[in-house]
């Protein structure tokens, strides 16, 4: 599904991601860890499009098709997903023109005719429920004046709306109370499918507790430099990074 | 009368203009209407076409604007023409009473037996002889603030509308004056209007400004408003004219003891604008809502010049101007906020901001604040920016276009003065013109934005 090779960006002349591999196939969850500042987010961002950074070197494909020949609102139409670290506020635009407007351009990339005004709110209501977030929320304008966990209610609720291929969570656990999280897990593993992937970037066991990873890596300086099952998860917890930085410089 | 006249010089000619033509424009007018033309003129005559080397006017020249050849009309005949054919217009979910002004003159309007006892709409010039106390009382007793258009207009105009609610009465009604800009030839156009709200009546106005020929238009339009003790009023200027017009529109409020008086000038689409708007609030407690939205593309320029003068204290004024500028279009916003030594307790807060989408586009905003009282609440805050690019490609990650995402942006920068709009019908259309006005579906000057009436396609330059 998605395949990453040897994949170099870098801002203002500074390389941030220093040569990635990863392979991710349908139905698979991988987990994400690594200090801080290590590249996740930038990893994350260069996927969804963002042109802030330059890839240098590398190639990424999703589903046999060039990603980072996409504009950003192609590759979500093909099915990437972001769910932002820090969601951004934007006055002004409603929720519900906003996602409106989402769900109907992928159904147009898809050939489908674009939803009435009375079948969106039907689909809202449902995926409201889905991810059990305040009506009051999708009232107002795209995340302003939420709060850090509402924010990150609101990327999932995006997601169970759009339905993507392949969901990339960026630390969306941090700043959510327990049944927050909860919440949160369920609405990931609702979308849960033998053709759908996802990855997980987090700093805590407690989401992977949920949403169990068939992988772990560890990104540490631009690289991933350590992959395995889902007990390495366990270990960072318990070790945390250094064995792996000092294993690494060596 | 229509008559042709050619412009090179601005004073030479404008002043032969004047005196040729002056039995014209005294012909039926009210008296005090020509009592005040030859001192009106002087200091026209004195002071000129402002070009940008006048301190207020420094964004704006509009000298080589009022040089050219024009028609103007001395008489309703030669204003209306073969014009008398009936408008329709209206806003779609409202209903307004409609007033149709032509090239500066009153032409028609509906049946006033559907408005409320005592209120007074119709032509200036022939309210004025039915209702003298009133028009003598207030007309001309605000323009005189030494601005040389201002006295330009007292100069020459002779029609406009006249608006009067008597105490008590509460117009539900919006009332809508139409300005119709129509002819054969370039014209220069003046129009004045009087505005009278009484003691604790309310009253909701809409100027709506249509251009229905191709020709170059020239507008010198002036509206005199007296919020009387407890009085609410709203006043849209709702600005739609093709590319080729030049307008200066200058509305005088003078608000008292606990009134409510909201302005909002929408400037959807024109050539080049020039509005001055002068609030006085002229006793305590008042409140004043001062808004504008100005969206330029191409060449377009638009000039808000405001000046909020807080002559008493505890009164309050709330000023909200944005724009939108597209390709080399300019503007410019000068908020001059005068706090009198009395005006204690005085809140004056001012804003403005642009988006700029293109290197191109510029925006002058000038706040002037001169406050000579020390127990008030005053600021401003000016900005300049360009679309956000993180919630740009928060948009486009959700498979939004990079167009679609722009739109969305724009309109939610302009949405904070479309949301000020009091009147429900009048905010759900001026939203979904707005809309396509980003769109570019107004390839623009074709039509009349609130109800599509047709006009005669301009070049849109
Ligand atoms: N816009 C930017 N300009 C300059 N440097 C940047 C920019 N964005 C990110 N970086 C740098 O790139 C590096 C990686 O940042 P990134 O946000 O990807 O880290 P992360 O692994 O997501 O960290 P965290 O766990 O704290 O979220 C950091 O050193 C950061 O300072
Ligand atoms: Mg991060």
């Amino acid at each position: 599904m998605l395949v990453i090779k040897d994949l170099h960006a870098k801002i203002d002349d500074k390389e941030i991601l220093r040569g990635i591999n990863l392979e991710v196939k349908p139905g698979e969850v991988h987990a994400i860890m690594g200090p801080n500042g290590s590249g996740k987010s930038t990893l994350s961002s260069v996927l969804a499009g963002n042109d802030k950074f330059e890839v240098n070197e590398g190639s990424v494909t999703f589903n046999d098709k060039d990603l980072l020949d996409l504009a950003p609102e192609d590759r979500a139409r093909e099915g990437v997903f972001l769910s932002f670290q820090y969601p951004v506020e934007i006055p002004g635009v409603s929720m519900v023109n906003f996602m409106r407007t989402a769900v109907n351009e992928h159904r147009k990339y898809r050939n489908e005719t674009p939803y009435s005004a009375s079948e969106f709110l039907k689909l809202m209501r449902e995926k409201k429920s889905l991810v059990e977030i305040d009506s009051n929320l999708t009232n107002r304008s795209v995340n302003e004046g939420f709060s850090g966990g509402e924010k990150k209610k609101n990327e999932i609720f995006q997601m169970a709306m759009l339905e993507p291929k392949l969901a990339i969570l960026d630390e969306t656990d941090s700043g959510l109370d327990i049944d927050a999280l909860r919440v949160v897990a369920n609405g990931v593993n609702k979308l849960k499918s033998p053709d759908r992937a996802t990855i997980v970037i987090t700093h805590y066991q407690r989401l992977l507790d949920h949403i169990v990873p068939d992988f772990v890596h560890v990104l540490y300086k631009g690289r991933i430099v350590k992959s395995a099952g889902k007990e390495l998860a366990h270990e960072l917890e318990e070790k945390g990074y250094d064995w792996i930085k000092k294993e690494f410089e060596d | 009368m229509n008559k042709t006249c050619r412009i090179v010089n601005l004073q030479d000619e404008y002043s032969q203009i004047y005196k040729d033509n002056l039995p014209f424009l005294k012909a039926g007018a009210p008296n005090k209407m020509n009592a005040l033309r030859d001192d009106a003129f002087e200091l026209f005559n004195v002071k000129g076409i402002p070009s940008n080397k006048v301190e207020e006017y420094k964004y704006t020249n509009l000298q080589p604007f009022f040089k050219g050849t024009f028609d103007i009309a001395f008489s309703s005949e030669s204003a209306i023409q073969n014009n008398d054919h009936s408008f329709t217009c209206g806003v779609p979910n409202l209903d307004t009473h409609n007033v149709f002004l032509i090239n500066g003159w009153f032409s028609s309007q509906d049946a006033t037996d559907k408005l409320p006892e005592g209120v007074v709409v119709g032509s200036i010039r022939e309210k004025a002889a039915d209702y003298p106390e009133v028009f003598e009382k207030y007309y001309g007793e605000q323009s005189n603030d030494g601005d040389a258009m201002a006295a330009m207009n007292t100069a020459f105009a002779q029609d406009g509308a006249f608006i009067y609610v008597p105490k008590g009465v509460v117009v539900d009604k919006p009332i809508q004056l139409v300005n119709i800009m129509i002819g054969e030839q370039d014209r220069l156009v003046f129009q004045r209007n009087l505005i009278v709200i009484e003691e604790n009546a309310q009253a909701k106005i809409m100027l709506c400004d249509h251009t229905m020929s191709a020709q170059k238009f020239v507008i010198n339009s002036l509206s005199e408003v007296f919020a009387a003790t407890n009085s609410v009023l709203d006043l849209y200027n709702i600005q739609n004219q093709h590319n080729l017009t030049t307008q200066v529109a200058s509305v005088y409020v003078n608000q008292k003891k606990h009134s409510n008086v909201l302005t909002n000038n929408l400037t959807l689409h024109s050539g080049i604008t020039r509005n001055n708007i002068r609030v006085t609030l002229d006793d305590e407690y008042c409140e004043s809502h001062v808004y504008g939205l100005y969206l330029n593309d191409k060449n377009q320029h638009v000039d808000n010049y405001s000046f909020i003068d807080h002559a008493q204290p505890h009164c309050e004024s709330f000023e909200l101007f944005k724009g939108v500028m597209d390709d080399s279009s300019s503007a410019a916003f000068t908020g001059r906020v005068m706090v009198r030594p009395d005006a204690q307790k005085t809140n004056a807060y001012q804003s403005n901001n642009n988006l700029l989408l293109t290197d191109n586009a510029k925006i002058n905003s000038k706040p002037q604040l001169e406050i000579y009282a020390d127990d008030v609440k005053c600021s401003h805050g000016a900005t300049v920016g360009q679309l956000d690019e993180e919630a740009m490609f928060y948009l486009r990650s959700r498979g939004i276009d990079e167009n679609e995402s722009r739109i969305l942006l724009m309109y939610a920068f302009a949405y904070e003065v479309i949301e000020k709009i009091r009147v429900e019908a009048l905010k759900e259309n001026i939203r979904s013109l707005v809309e396509k006005r980003f769109r570019g579906e107004y390839d623009k000057c074709d039509s009349c934005v609130i109800c599509g009436q047709q006009g005669v396609s301009a070049s849109c330059l």
